[in-house]
């Protein structure tokens, strides 16, 4: 192991470390315990100055309160849940079909379409704005979840491809011979021998989509306006002129607005990373 | 004796017959189909709308190159975006040395570190929207924490961090930098996760430690980490544009601008739409990504025929 684990360090040293961990970890955090704190002010502390204090009284139910009955967060929320479940859905049952494709069978130009979907996934989202807009325009689609949706699954479709046909790779092709021989249907392979094998990438992938599909908001403000179609990204912008400047209320909104990412990573930790890490070791 | 498995191969059906070269086809069409739609097709409508004039309704009038012509002919809007994008990939490749510093000190097995290893990760998984607003309150002029803290040392900075053109763009790299390297760290903690004990062990008996073992020893087995964090930070740095709308959008005096937030500014702006000159400024972004990608596909390109 490297650095040397601290058991077989010096006794000082495990001591400095011990300290250094939390240490370093609230200062890393800093930014975000700020908000938190931010988030239970009451009003009266921005406007004398107390930034980074101690609150001076505990607004909690007061500001999160505000947030849920007094704004259309619910709204950007709820639309950020259905434009996010669907694209996850959609993109990693589509991917799973490509992904099975490409890392089974062996045919003329399937490195070549592969290579067509990592390239996809790495250009810059700017080349595609002008005709996915006007392609979401002319369906009649603008400013609609589906809209937002289709694009998503599509664009993803990618980057899952990726991951799908990489996995497959890895499981034991004997296993799909062997259903061969027994004259089992290749879809019937890809349902009941290829599928129950893939759970933990299927699990990996939907956790890293939801967290994608979430947290984007480039695509939100250019296929969507208002509150009937647009998620919880754009939503906290016009969230934020709704309350200028009243600090506690767009901490305590922003915090609403980026806990379902959090919560899915803390609940589904280890697919995330296996999710994420993909391809660090060989 | 042949002819016993011939009747048989008669009666199958076509697909039966084909099954194995056509099953593929079939497998790929709907991701395919999508795929095309919406990323593979509109690249090169990019491309073409790059040509005209077109407020993004009316007709479309062909100027040929003249977009271009402007775009490398003095725009200094577009001078501004170029050159701060070459910034903010030089410095936002600061996540990785960050990002593998960080999993060093956490890659131990002391209690409590897996609870450690996540919090650290925390903020990749928060949305850049979020984490743009948090720092622009950090960046405050006078109340801001930063500004205190440097106005200590008695360093003022005139208008905050990100009302000063001369520091917005690295305030906001900064803000960039904070879940990149968490990104970084978790890549490098799984890489580290992987290392061959045993050659550790051998290269500890040979007197190797501290620096040498890392540079040496352990950073050769973490080529396949160091890659992909190169590739995502890359990416990131290039694909910067939320970061920018929430904190500064665009200024101070369009300080901050990058291609992809000037593109997006040319195209949906207030002022009519100038769809073909954001395409034009999109083309260009392409062209730099493309250099990279290139590179990323030739490297993956090798790997999948070593492992054939």
């Amino acid at each position: 192991m490297f650095p040397t684990p601290i058991e077989k360090t010096s006794r000082s040293w495990q001591l400095t470390y011990q300290a250094l961990l939390p240490a370093t970890l609230i200062i890393w955090l800093l930014p975000l315990i700020a908000v938190a704190i931010f988030s239970i002010k009451p009003a009266g502390d921005f406007a004398e100055g107390n930034f980074w204090g101690l609150p001076s009284s505990f607004e909690f139910f007061n500001n999160y309160g505000r947030v849920f009955f007094d704004s259309d967060m619910p709204r950007y929320l709820m639309n950020s849940f259905l434009i996010t479940v669907p694209t996850v859905i959609g993109a990693v049952a589509l991917s799973a079909m490509t992904g099975f494709a490409l890392g089974v069978y062996k045919f003329k130009g399937n490195l070549l379409i592969f290579f067509m979907f990592i390239a996809g996934n790495f250009v810059p989202f700017q080349i595609l704005m002008v005709p996915v807009r006007d392609l979401t325009v002319s369906m009649n689609l603008y400013d609609t979840k589906l809209g937002l949706i289709l694009f998503h699954v599509a664009f993803q479709t990618g980057f899952c491809t990726l991951f799908m046909r990489n996995f497959i790779r890895a499981l034991p092709f004997p296993l799909i011979e062997a259903a061969r021989v027994e004259g089992v249907a290749e879809w019937r392979i890809f349902v009941f021998v290829v599928m129950p094998l893939m759970k933990p990438a299927l699990a990996a992938l939907a956790v890293l989509i939801f967290t994608f599909i979430w947290n984007d908001y480039f695509w939100a403000i250019v296929l969507t306006q208002g509150p009937d179609a647009q998620p919880v990204t754009a939503g906290i912008t016009s969230f934020n002129s709704q309350f200028r400047a009243a600090y506690h209320l767009m901490s305590a909104g922003s915090i609403v607005a980026a806990l379902p990412p959090v919560a899915m990573f803390f609940l589904m930790q280890k697919h995330f990373i296996a999710g994420l890490t993909l391809g660090a070791v060989k | 004796m042949a002819d016993i498995a011939s009747p048989t191969a008669e009666t199958r059906s076509w697909y039966k017959r084909n099954e194995i070269a056509v099953t593929p086809w079939l497998f790929l069409l709907p991701g395919i189909a999508f795929f095309a739609l919406y990323v593979i097709i509109p690249i090169f409508q990019s491309f073409w709308i790059s040509f005209y004039e077109w407020d993004g309704l009316g007709e479309k009038v062909w100027v040929g190159t003249a977009h271009y012509e402007r775009l490398l002919g003095g725009d200094r809007k577009f001078e501004v975006s170029f050159w701060n994008n070459i910034k903010w990939l030089f410095l936002y490749l600061l996540a990785i040395p960050g990002g593998l510093f960080i999993a060093l000190l956490l890659n131990q097995t002391v209690r409590g570190i897996r609870l450690y290893k996540s919090l650290f990760f925390f903020p990749f998984v928060i949305s850049q929207v979020v984490v743009g607003l948090v720092f622009s309150w950090f960046y405050l002029p006078n109340d801001g924490l930063f500004d205190i803290i440097v106005g200590t040392f008695g360093i003022d900075i005139k208008g905050g961090v990100l009302g000063n053109p001369n520091t917005a763009t690295y305030g906001i790299i900064a803000a960039g930098l904070w879940p990149q390297t968490a990104y970084c760290m978790i890549l490098y903690l799984t890489g580290l996760n992987a290392v061959d004990p045993e050659q550790v062990e051998a290269a500890r008996l040979d007197g190797a430690k501290g620096w040498k073992m890392l540079w040496y020893v352990i950073l050769p087995q973490l080529k396949p980490a160091t890659f992909i964090a190169f590739v995502v930070t890359i990416i990131g740095a290039l694909r910067s544009f939320d970061f920018i709308a929430v904190m500064t959008n665009g200024g101070p005096f369009g300080s901050t601008r990058v291609l992809s937030f000037y593109m997006f500014e040319e195209s949906l702006s207030e002022f009519g739409f100038r769809m073909g000159y954001g395409a034009a400024i999109a083309v260009v972004l392409f062209f730099i990504m493309l250099f990279f990608i290139t590179y990323f596909l030739y490297s993956m390109y090798r790997d999948e025929k070593g492992a054939r």
